[in-house]
């Protein structure tokens, strides 16, 4: 059985159903995150495992204990917030100690687990000091040791690093990866930001209108997105009109190419295939060959992007820069390749 | 900036100076000359020595006093609860809290006294504990307006709602984050309304004269009908107090220290 058992839930508010039958079991240990656009319901299924809603239907089990209708304060769930949420009174060390203080712990322990805390983010020498001395980052750092200060059996971390400079964001996202490795805890991260769900996460759910759209792993997700939304909401991507052919292949301009296994559509049907930049390549030699004009170049450092209409469609291609090889110019003429394994087929 | 737009500046500046400050200094002046051809501080030897003056003042600062506990318990509470999860019954708390200021104290003081008199069913007025309950009850409702205007001044200085979350996610019950987490990072607030609650009960005439207990208010009325200068002195000491409050509401948010910005 899973650790943290979320099942069948349902949240509406008045006439508005913003979570719709959603079910998850997430493992001991496991970090999942949950990715989405604002209004998914992502936020919504984590403050029903916080406790600070309570669902209209389902349950929520954490190892076994079914906690749907405990309180948040009985629920031993830790969690940080976009707002960093310290107690503008208390210093970072009471901050840190506050859960423990709540559960009664004894004063020397308290001291002890704080120490043992601000280490482990980083500021041991932080512990006099006031939140409003502490820049955004470090803030975050407390919270994070607040949250895991009373050995929580669930970490929750509400889009942690939306109120950071993009810099800090990326340091302290490894940080936060780090710290819940090395403790084991089971922690669920809401964000919209795909690159940070992607980069660290073991499994991501891809939310939409309150559903879950696709689950799996960051790979996954992002090299075989099932639907549509997730498609276009994972990384950028081309889409391709197609028409089915017999036997798992789909006729793209004058080329005619074997679907990924698994996909028989009928024969004349129309089909969107999807196509990731990077597998997208200028030249020819690969399955599909189109020709193309280059109506823009975006250099990005380590990777350009080069967009091109071929087939009165729209394209977008990702390239390695190399300093011997200049990219090409707006206006030229030139040729697109790409396989027919690299080709993600939607279903709608 | 113009000299002229200064000088401006500089003349409406000391007008309205001079407008609330030499009606003060005349009655100062005033109040110093109990003693013919010099001045003195004879009027305030008579009133700080007058047995009666020290009762009725030390009555008034423990009605204030009682007065302040009870407003505490009871606006901090509701502003913080409507504040959290009744966001859209606030309108109807302010206009509830706004009434004292349109129902003139006489109008209370005697709906008190007519449903608990010494006929009625809970007879307050029966007895000297029950008529001070009544009275710290009326000075409440007339410090109401300024309680809960600053306390939830206060409450919307911080982030209620996460801060209550953060506290209820680490075991905190309902308690626990209003005595250890909302109360002290409202307590500036709750002081400045605290001690605005300070002046008005010291001042307070209509309660505690038809209820007839010996506050401060009531003295100062009898003072002012029978003697020339101690009056005057009586005022001039109301003054301190109200300005002392003042001081105290300053003193306090300076050495608020987590309450400061990050610079």
């Amino acid at each position: 059985m899973a650790f943290l058992d979320l099942s069948h839930l349902e949240k509406s508010f008045g006439n508005n159903r913003v979570v719709k039958d959603f079910s998850l079991p997430v493992e001991k240990g496991e970090f999942v995150s949950f990715l989405g656009p604002s209004g998914c319901g992502k936020t919504t299924v984590l403050r029903m495992v916080a406790g600070f809603e309570t669902p209209t239907a389902g349950k929520i089990l954490i190892d076994g204990q079914d906690v749907t209708n405990l309180r948040p304060n009985q629920r031993n769930i830790g969690m940080v917030f976009q707002a960093y949420a310290l107690f503008p009174n208390l210093t970072v060390a009471q901050n840190v100690g506050f859960g423990l203080k709540v559960a009664g712990v004894a004063r020397a322990e308290i001291d002890k687990r704080v120490t043992e805390m601000l280490r482990l983010i980083g500021l041991p020498d932080k512990g006099p000091s006031y939140p409003f001395q502490l820049s955004g980052g470090q803030q975050q750092r407390v919270a994070l040791a607040r949250a895991l200060a009373p050995r929580p059996r669930v970490l929750l971390l509400d889009e942690p690093l939306s109120a950071l400079d993009a810099k800090i964001r990326v340091s302290l996202r490894a940080e936060i990866r780090e710290i819940q490795r090395e403790l084991g805890i089971t922690t669920v991260f809401v964000t919209h930001d795909q690159e940070e769900a992607l980069s660290i996460s073991d499994r991501i759910v891809v939310m939409n209108g309150g559903i879950a759209d696709q689950v799996g792993t960051p790979f996954e997700i992002y090299n075989r997105p099932t639907t549509r939304f997730v498609a276009g909401f994972v990384g950028t991507l081309n889409l391709i009109e197609a028409v089915a052919g017999p036997t798992g292949t789909a006729k793209i301009g004058d080329a005619t190419v074997l679907l990924p296994e698994g996909h028989n559509q009928a024969p004349g049907g129309k089909l969107t295939l999807a196509l990731r930049p990077e597998g997208l390549h200028l030249g020819h030699g690969r399955d599909v060959v189109l020709p193309a004009t280059v109506t823009g170049v975006e250099f990005m450092g380590s990777v350009i992007r080069v967009d091109l209409t071929a087939m009165g469609t729209k394209f977008s291609l990702d390239t390695f820069n190399r300093p011997d090889a200049p990219p090409p110019k707006a206006g030229d003429e030139t040729q697109v390749t790409f396989a027919a394994r690299d080709l993600i087929v939607l279903a709608d | 900036m113009s000299l002229w737009t200064r000088i401006t500046g500089w003349m409406v500046l000391l007008f309205g100076l001079g407008y609330f400050l030499l009606p003060l200094l005349g009655l100062f002046e005033f109040s110093l000359k109990a003693r013919r051809g010099v001045y003195s501080l004879d009027a305030y030897a008579k009133v700080i020595g007058d047995p009666e003056f020290q009762a009725t003042f030390a009555y008034s600062v423990m009605m204030a006093l009682v007065t302040i506990i009870i407003g505490v318990l009871i606006v901090v509470p509701t502003a913080f609860w409507v504040r959290l999860k009744m966001p859209w019954a606030r309108p109807y708390v302010e206009f509830i809290t706004l009434l004292p200021l349109v129902i003139p104290a006489i109008v209370i003081v005697f709906g008190y006294i007519r449903l608990y008199n010494t006929s009625s069913f809970l007879p307050l007025t029966g007895t000297i504990l029950g008529t001070n309950i009544l009275l710290a009850m009326g000075y409440t409702v007339l410090a109401l307006p300024y309680m809960y205007r600053a306390v939830d001044t206060g409450l919307r200085t911080i982030d209620v709602g996460t801060l209550t979350e953060a506290a209820q996610s680490l075991g905190a019950g309902w308690f626990t984050i209003l005595g250890k987490i909302i109360l002290p990072n409202v307590l500036v607030a709750v002081l400045s309304g605290a001690f605005l609650t300070f002046a008005i009960v010291i001042g307070e005439f209509t309660l505690a004269a038809l209820l007839d207990r010996p506050a401060f208010g009531p003295y100062l009325q009898r003072i002012g009908a029978n003697k020339p200068y101690e009056p005057f002195a009586l005022s001039v000491i109301a003054f301190g107090i109200t300005w002392a409050c003042m001081g105290l509401i300053q003193l306090v948010t300076r050495f608020s220290k987590h309450t400061k910005a990050a610079s």
